[in-house]
C-alpha cells in the first residue's frame, strides 16, 4: 500500500513542497494503470481534479492555505452527490441524473480544498456487502482480483489502497465503510448516527444510513471526520496519541466470536494479546439478543429500500441488476406489523450495546468474520460448515448501524495468503473524538508489529 | 397473519409473476421473521408484563 498519508502530505503541500498538481497527476495515472483491472471506479473526473489541483496550488502559492486536506486526491463512493457529476449509484436506472448540487459533505470538503478525481464503484444502491452487482461490473480486490473488495463501498477501499486516492468517502448502512476496509487493510470509520450529514447522498435506509471517511490511518480518518461534520480542517497533532496503559476495552464475546474464519480468529486473538501485553485491560462483554441481531436488521432495511424504490420498481424493474431488484422486491412483503417488531427490537439492541460499553473505553470484536470472499460465492466454509456471505460479512458490524455508535475498522494483520484482517472498535455514543483517540492508541500498537 | 399463509401468498405472487427467484428468498424471509416473532422481547398483551415501557427505552 502507498504509505503516504494526509498527514503527512499536507505539511509538505503547505510549504510548496509537493504540488497539489503532482499528486493529483500522480493518482490519476494510478487510476489509468489499475483499473482495467480492479474497475474502482464508475466516473473519473481527471480535467476537474486537474483545475482544482492548480486552484489549489495557486492559493497556497498566495498564501491561503486552508488546512491539511487543501490539494488532497479524494474519490467519493458514487451515491455522493458532486454538482455536475451524474450519481449513478452504480444502477442504469440512474443513468443521466446528473446532480445539481454538492451534497454538504462534498461542499465541506470542497471548502477545504479537497480535489475530487472521481466517483467510486459500489454494490448497486449500496443493497450488498460484495460490490459483485453493480451495473459497471464488479469491483476487484487489489490483493486477488478473483475476490471482493467487499462492500458497499468497494471501490473507495480499492482507491485508498492502491493510491488512486489517498482518501475516500463512503457510506454505511450495515457495514459498508468497516467491510470493505477491512476487507482491503485499510482504515473505515462509521460515525455516530447523525454526526454527518446524508443529504445529497442516494438513500437505502435513511434510519440506519451513515457517511463517512475511508483512509489509510486512524488520524486521516480524524482529519476527514472532522470536515465532514463541518467542524472544519482541524489537523490534530499526530503525536498526540493516547497510550494503551489504564484503557479499558470489554471484546463481545458469543456470537460475535463464534462464527469467525480461522485465520480471522487467530488475528484477532493475537492482535488482543499484544494490546493487553501493551498495557489494555480487556474484559468480556455480551449482547445477550445478539442472535436476534440480523432478523431485525433484515426487516427494517428491506422495508425501508422497498419504499424508497417502489415507484421505480413498477416503472423500471429491469434498469436494476437481477439480484438487487429480487431483493428489492422481496422488502415489498415485509408486513407493518414485523416492522414494529423490528423497530422494538432494535431499542432492545441499543440498549444492550450502551449496558456492554458502561465502565469500558470501547467495544472491541473483528470487523469482518471471514477474509474477502471469492467473487461469485454465496457461501462460504466457517467452522466446519458452510455461512451465508452477505450474512456472515454482516454479521459483526450491523449492531452499531441499529444502535447507531461510532465504529471504526483498523487493519490488524493478514491470513496465511496475505489477506488482510481488520480490528473493530465501538465507542460510546456521542463521544466519537474519543474513540478515535483510542484507536489511535490501538493502531500504534499494532503497527509496531511490522 | 400466519407466517406459513404469508409465505404461501409471496410465493404464489412471486410464480405469478414470473420471479421465481423470489419465492427461495421469500423463504429465507419467512425464517427471519419466525425468529422476530420469537424473539422474548416481543410484547403479548395477553401478559402481565406487556403493559406499560420496558428499560429498553
Amino acid at each position: 500500500m502507498p504509505t503516504d498519508t494526509i498527514a503527512s502530505l499536507a505539511p509538505q503541500v503547505a510549504s510548496g513542497a509537493i504540488r497539489s498538481e503532482r499528486l493529483t497527476e500522480d493518482a490519476l495515472s494510478v487510476i489509468t494503470r489499475l483499473q482495467p483491472s480492479l474497475n474502482a471506479f464508475i466516473t473519473v473526473t481527471a480535467d476537474e481534479a486537474l483545475a482544482l489541483a492548480r486552484e489549489a496550488d495557486r492559493d497556497i502559492a498566495a498564501g491561503r492555505y486552508r488546512g491539511p486536506l487543501h490539494g488532497i486526491p479524494l474519490s467519493l463512493k458514487d451515491l455522493i452527490d458532486m454538482a455536475g457529476v451524474t450519481t449513478t449509484a452504480a444502477s442504469k436506472l440512474r443513468e443521466g441524473c446528473v446532480a445539481l448540487h454538492d451534497a454538504p459533505v462534498v461542499r465541506h470538503l470542497r471548502d477545504a480544498g479537497a480535489v475530487f478525481v472521481g466517483k467510486t464503484n459500489l454494490h448497486e444502491f449500496a443493497f450488498g456487502t460484495t460490490n459483485e452487482d453493480s451495473a459497471w461490473g464488479p469491483a476487484r480486490h487489489p490483493d486477488d482480483p478473483t475476490r471482493s473488495p467487499g462492500g458497499s463501498s468497494g471501490g473507495s477501499a480499492i482507491a485508498v489502497r492502491t493510491g488512486m486516492s489517498i482518501a475516500s468517502v463512503g457510506t454505511d448502512t450495515g457495514g459498508s465503510i468497516r467491510i470493505p476496509a477491512a476487507a482491503c487493510g485499510i482504515v473505515g470509520l462509521k460515525p455516530g448516527w447523525g454526526e454527518v450529514s446524508a443529504a445529497g447522498v442516494v438513500p437505502l435506509s435513511r434510519q440506519l444510513d451513515h457517511v463517512g471517511p475511508l483512509a489509510r490511518s486512524v488520524h486521516d480518518a480524524e482529519l476527514l471526520y472532522n470536515v465532514l461534520r463541518g467542524a472544519g480542517a482541524n489537523s490534530g497533532d499526530e503525536d498526540d496519541v493516547e497510550t494503551l496503559f489504564g484503557l479499558k476495552l470489554a471484546a463481545l464475546d458469543g456470537y460475535f466470536a463464534e462464527r469467525l474464519s480461522d485465520e480471522v480468529d487467530a488475528g484477532i486473538t493475537a492482535a488482543l494479546a499484544l494490546l493487553r501485553q501493551q498495557g489494555a485491560k480487556i474484559s468480556t462483554a455480551s449482547i445477550f439478543h445478539a442472535q436476534d441481531i440480523a432478523p431485525i436488521y433484515l426487516h427494517l432495511v428491506l422495508a425501508d429500500a422497498a419504499a424508497y424504490h417502489a415507484a421505480a420498481l413498477q416503472r423500471r424493474p429491469h434498469a436494476y441488476t437481477d439480484n438487487v431488484r429480487i431483493r428489492l422486491e422481496m422488502g415489498r412483503h415485509v408486513l407493518a406489523e414485523d416492522y414494529v417488531r423490528a423497530t422494538r427490537g432494535r431499542q432492545v439492541i441499543t440498549h444492550e450495546v450502551e449496558q456492554a460499553l458502561a465502565g469500558v473505553d470501547a467495544l472491541v470484536l473483528p470487523a469482518l468474520a471471514i477474509e474477502a470472499p471469492p467473487i461469485g460465492a454465496a457461501s462460504v466454509p466457517v467452522k466446519g460448515g458452510q455461512e451465508s456471505v452477505r450474512n456472515v460479512m454482516l454479521r459483526c458490524t450491523q449492531p452499531f448501524n441499529l444502535s447507531g455508535h461510532p465504529a471504526i475498522s483498523l487493519p490488524c494483520g493478514s491470513s496465511k495468503a496475505g489477506l488482510p484482517i481488520g480490528l473493530q472498535l465501538v465507542g460510546h455514543a456521542g463521544r466519537t473524538p474519543e474513540l478515535l483517540r483510542v484507536a489511535r492508541a490501538v493502531e500504534r500498537v499494532l503497527n509496531s508489529r511490522g | 397473519m400466519t407466517i406459513e399463509q404469508w409465505l404461501e401468498d409471496g410465493k404464489s405472487d412471486a410464480y405469478r409473476r414470473k420471479m421465481p427467484e423470489l419465492a427461495d428468498l421469500l423463504e429465507g424471509l419467512a425464517r427471519a421473521t419466525a425468529a422476530l416473532r420469537a424473539a422474548d422481547w416481543n410484547d403479548d398483551a395477553g401478559s402481565a408484563e406487556s403493559t406499560g415501557e420496558t428499560d429498553a427505552n
